[in-house]
């Protein structure tokens, strides 16, 4: 099981390279839909990829108000 | 009228397979004017199967499939209207629209319904009708109708009852959640899951797979083995309508009308 560092990493890196935003540019307490520039419509795109690449389920609402890749590392996290 | 464009779908018959496409920006809401066009498409539907062992139903847009129902007309009728009249609309409107959807349900030819992205709500119910779901690996299914204090209101509940065990289709329609396309196979909803951008091809290939095998035989089979629940849709549409009557639905309407998210609808 990859550590919580490793997850948020692995998070951090699929994000970049989908929105194809920098990999330098993106840190671990942004706002996702701020940095990458996205809408609800991308984020749950993300989900869907981040689910995929994790074998996880993220229910909706488990996300509900977060923003930040760290936050969303560790629901992902705890479900590994 | 084997070939037709329209202002929200459009259709074509080609080596015996119907090739039914929507594209209704943002996201194939429907309302009244996609209603129309699929009463013209249920209405074509006798000549055409006349010709064609198969059916493709998928969208063009990058969105997704179909987002559902076209929540900014029904809060727009349901304010010009006054309620009484709003109700009226909104169980004429379920009415012809489980006329369609029970007409190809019951189509004596195979359907596949090709979907990616968004096929939620109303969308998902439309994917539920046909015979085959084929999802790109990106699409993401879901009943939002409880966060407006509606439940399904185009089939959903008995076409997921008649489809899936009921644990899932509680699970689908007292959490709201969405899921993806892996999940959907696994739950036994979607019979193939494919790469991005495939979901079409894989349709047509399936089409033309079908196209081997007797017509009558399918046709047979598929009458023996999906039975329409005519008797749980006009509940659905008898309770759909006395929840709209709630000054709850309205709340959850005006909210989402206010909402400044590109695509108030989703999660």
């Amino acid at each position: 099981m990859p550590t919580a560092d490793q997850t948020l990493d692995e998070i951090l890196t699929l994000a970049a390279t989908h929105f194809k935003v920098p990999r330098e540019k993106l840190t671990p307490d942004d706002d996702f839909f701020k940095t990458l520039g996205i809408d609800s419509l991308q984020a749950l795109e993300l989900l869907t990829r981040l689910e995929h690449h994790f074998r996880v389920e993220l229910p909706d609402y488990e996300l509900q108000g977060v923003s930040d890749f760290r936050t969303l590392a560790s629901r992902i996290q705890a479900r590994l | 009228m084997n070939t037709y464009q329209g202002q929200t779908l459009s259709w074509k018959l080609q080596e015996g397979v119907i090739d039914l496409a929507l594209h209704r920006s943002p996201c194939n809401e429907i309302g009244l004017p996609t209603l129309h066009e699929l009463e013209e498409f249920a209405a074509a539907l006798p000549n055409l199967q006349a010709s064609a062992h198969a059916l493709v139903l998928h969208s063009t847009l990058n969105t997704g499939f179909c987002a559902g129902a076209d929540l900014r007309e029904l809060y727009r009728g349901s304010q010009e209207l006054g309620r009484e009249a709003a109700l009226r609309g909104v169980r004429d409107f379920l009415e012809r629209i489980h006329r369609v959807l029970n007409t190809l349900d019951a189509a004596p030819l195979t359907t596949i319904a090709a979907v990616h992205g968004v096929t939620f709500g109303g969308g998902f119910e439309l994917a539920l009708v046909c015979d085959l779901i084929i999802a790109d690996k990106m699409a993401r299914f879901c009943f939002p109708e409880l966060r407006l204090g509606l439940i399904p209101g185009f089939g959903g509940i008995p076409r997921l009852k008649r489809d899936l065990g009921n644990s899932v289709v509680r699970d689908l329609l007292l959490t709201g959640r969405s899921f993806n396309a892996t999940k959907a196979q696994q739950i036994g909803l979607v019979s193939q899951v494919v790469g991005e951008g495939e979901a079409l091809r894989v349709a047509r290939a399936t089409a033309a797979q079908i196209g081997k095998f007797d017509r009558n035989t399918s046709a047979t089979a598929k009458k023996f083995i999906k039975p329409i629940p005519h008797q749980e849709l006009q509940q659905e549409i008898d309770l759909f309508c006395e929840l709209f009557s709630r000054p709850a639905v309205e709340a959850g309407l005006q909210k989402f009308m206010e909402s400044t998210d590109a695509l108030p609808y989703l999660p």
